[in-house]
């Protein structure tokens, strides 16, 4: 793809025109046009999950099963609904280092209003939309403090991660752990589908890429974002179907071990955040928006877009995603514990969404970063549990896998800098 | 349209403008016609930037009149310029290194139903507006801006501020970051801006540019306008001389034209 600086109207190419031919000497094209513009795209990530997985296939005996396969997918959901709000505060270029606590104050809140006997008891999903509600409060009340006097956010979130530690150990340090009996909260993250209801949500997740692809092209006939690569179309496709399916099969099996297993509600609604923030980000104006602001503030706000405003909501949905991923955390244990949240969740989080591309500079990244980065740290650390490796060496592991990722970006960016003529 | 051909699309008259003490803008007149370039030159602090940004809504001028198709208005925001079709292009350009080319055209303006982007249509309009421009080196309008050349940024900066029905676009330095190929594609562009009908102010501190895109050249001074030439008939040499040594025009605040000293030679 050369694109000649020749003045002149005449003898110019067609505005239109990419110059990249279908099929699959275009697919390699693009890749390779990719690849040199540091445009890299999941790939990496996807590689780097097929040698972790292979690497403990043939190291750890108990890796490869089915039930732990399934513990796996329980043990990343929370991670990742944490990593997914990083993904729309690092699109800003921003940081939030509350989460972690933030997570914790959502457990707390649930545990709290469901506990019998207490006088405030509560349906356990009022329980959850009340505590989703009031981190997502946290969340904005932070953000307005970035966004309308102008701390870092750095600070902000550092004020905040201390504050939340705070009322977490006022509220736990009498009691240390609350036991978390109701059903509905217990299911988000330990609730196993039966295998009918596993293939029948299978089926429903590989149709909706291709459907949103159709409607994309159908929606947008005649423009440049219609032209799809029908081979790359396919092979996405059928990667999607056969995952989907992939995890219902062992998901199934699993089930056939241990009744209560099967494919995991919090796989579920993990895959279901994950299409609706993805929609909001690249389908909206709000998403629009917030990559704008995270690539120029100054010419967003010029171009009068409301940059608070954007600030606000998206610390907004940090609490939220934070406030939920702790939910599911606390249910995977069925309980609150002084220990709340597990000591290294926010790292973890932030890890995750820089591990799947999301620029810590702002402006670059997608909501499937955070999903891809998930699984892979949390696919590290049960692989190295599973080879009871020490915790000291899990950590120097995922120290260097998130090394090497943040290398690759700033590599990449440099790259697309270089590929700017 | 009421107002006949001779009318200045843009009219300023009697701007002044002072920072504290300083009196950064005396008594300043300044028009542009529709169809026109008009080119506003000065050396370094001579207020061109500030009467920009007098007519652009993010400085308040203290006194002094803006006429807009004959009639007097008031501009006390970036937003009021804007609704007069008045758009600027600074130096920065202001766009999105991270989005492509639709995005960056559409920043803030994004064709929606319910929030949810129509890319189609923004597409489209894109790709007829920058061949309506004739800019036609951008290979894919849906290639990041980071990927483009200097060239090809401004042009979609440019044509980003023509998209909106604007009537005057001021261009604050267009070539200054420029190497010769592309300093030549903006200069035609700008010329194309002119040919549509459409009035351009380009500031600039290069001769040749001006002298190859202009119609007329308005030069400041210390803060006062000396000197108002038809490209025409002047020589660099002349609005050298204006920039340099020119004396303010208007004397106790009777108008005059500029009368050039007898020149030598033809125009530049």
């Amino acid at each position: 793809m050369t694109s000649a600086d020749v003045v002149g109207p005449d003898g110019a190419k067609p505005l239109e025109g990419e110059d990249l031919p279908g099929g699959v000497a275009g697919l390699y094209q693009r890749a390779w046009f990719n690849l040199r513009t540091g445009n890299l795209g999941a790939v990496p990530i996807i590689v780097g999950l097929v040698v972790v997985v292979l690497l403990f296939k043939f190291t750890a005996t108990n890796f490869f099963t089915s039930v732990n396969f399934v513990n796996l997918i329980n043990e990343s959901t929370g991670t990742a609904m944490l990593a997914f709000g990083v993904v729309f505060v690092l699109l800003l270029g921003e940081i939030d280092l509350s989460i972690g606590y933030n997570a914790g104050i959502g457990a707390v809140i649930v545990a709290e209003l469901q506990l019998p006997g207490s006088g405030h008891q509560l349906n356990g999903l009022l329980a959850i939309v009340i505590a989703v509600a009031a981190c997502a409060a946290i969340g904005a009340v932070q953000g307005s403090i970035v966004a309308f006097v102008g701390v870092p956010s750095f600070v902000v979130t550092l004020g905040g991660f201390l504050i939340l530690q705070g009322v977490i150990l006022n509220q736990l340090e009498q009691r240390g752990t609350i036991i978390i009996q109701d059903r509905w909260i217990n299911y988000t993250d330990s609730y196993g589908f039966s295998p009918l209801g596993g293939w029948l949500i299978a089926a429903a997740i590989s149709l909706i890429y291709p459907l949103s692809v159709m409607y994309k092209r159908w929606a947008a006939r005649g423009t440049q974002i219609a032209r799809v690569n029908l081979y790359g179309f396919a092979v996405r496709t059928l990667g999607a179907a056969v995952v989907a399916f992939g995890t219902v099969a062992i998901a199934n099996h699993a089930k056939v071990i241990k009744t209560t297993l099967g494919l995991p509600l919090s796989g579920v609604i993990i895959i279901f955040f994950f299409i609706l923030l993805t929609f909001l980000a690249k389908w909206t104006t709000f998403g629009r928006h917030v990559y704008a602001v995270g690539g120029n503030a100054e010419a967003a706000r010029r171009a009068g877009i409301n940059v608070p405003r954007i600030r606000v909501l998206v610390f907004t949905i940090s609490g939220a995603t934070a406030g939920l991923g702790g939910i599911m955390f606390a249910s995977q244990v069925n309980s609150v514990a002084l220990t709340f949240p597990p000591g290294n969740l926010l790292l973890n989080a932030i890890a995750a969404a820089v591990i799947g591309g999301v620029s810590l500079f702002g402006g670059r990244g997608e909501v499937r970063g955070a999903l891809l980065g998930a699984i892979l740290i949390g696919t590290l650390q049960n692989g190295l549990n599973t080879l009871s490796v020490s915790n000291g060496w899990i950590y120097i592991i995922t120290g260097l896998v998130l090394l090497g990722a943040v290398t690759l970006d700033t590599v990449a960016v440099r790259l697309q800098a270089r590929s700017g003529r | 349209m009421t107002m006949s051909d001779t009318t200045p699309l843009l009219q300023l008259r009697g701007i002044t403008k002072t920072f504290g003490s300083v009196e950064a803008l005396t008594d300043v007149d300044f028009e542009v016609r529709a169809g026109e370039v008009m080119a506003l030159v000065g050396d370094n602090g001579a207020g061109k930037s500030t009467l920009i940004k007098c007519v652009a809504g993010t400085h308040a001028y203290d006194s002094g009149q803006i006429l807009f198709e004959g009639r007097e208005v008031s501009i006390h925001g970036p937003k009021d310029a804007a609704r007069l079709g008045i758009e600027v292009v600074y130096q920065d350009l202001a766009l999105c290194d991270n989005l492509d080319v639709v995005q960056n055209m559409y920043l803030g303006r994004e064709v929606n139903r319910f929030q949810i982007l129509n890319e189609a249509a923004m597409e489209h309009t894109t790709a007829s507006t920058l061949k309506g421009l004739a800019v036609t080196t951008i290979s894919s309008i849906r290639q990041p801006v980071a990927t483009l050349s200097g060239g090809q940024r401004q042009s979609v900066a440019v044509a980003k501020a023509v998209q909106w029905n604007s009537k005057l676009v001021i261009l604050d330095e267009p070539t200054a970051a420029l190497g010769v190929a592309q300093t030549e594609q903006v200069l035609a562009l700008v010329r194309r801006l002119g040919e549509q009908g459409l009035a351009v102010v380009i500031i600039s501190h290069n001769l040749h540019d001006i002298f190859e895109t202009a119609d007329r050249i308005t030069v400041l001074r210390l803060g006062r306008t000396v000197g108002i030439f038809e490209r025409q008939t002047t020589s660099q040499q002349a609005v050298v001389e204006a920039i340099t040594f020119g004396a303010p025009t208007k004397v106790s605040g009777i108008p005059s034209t500029y009368a050039p000293a007898p020149e030598v030679g033809g125009d530049g």
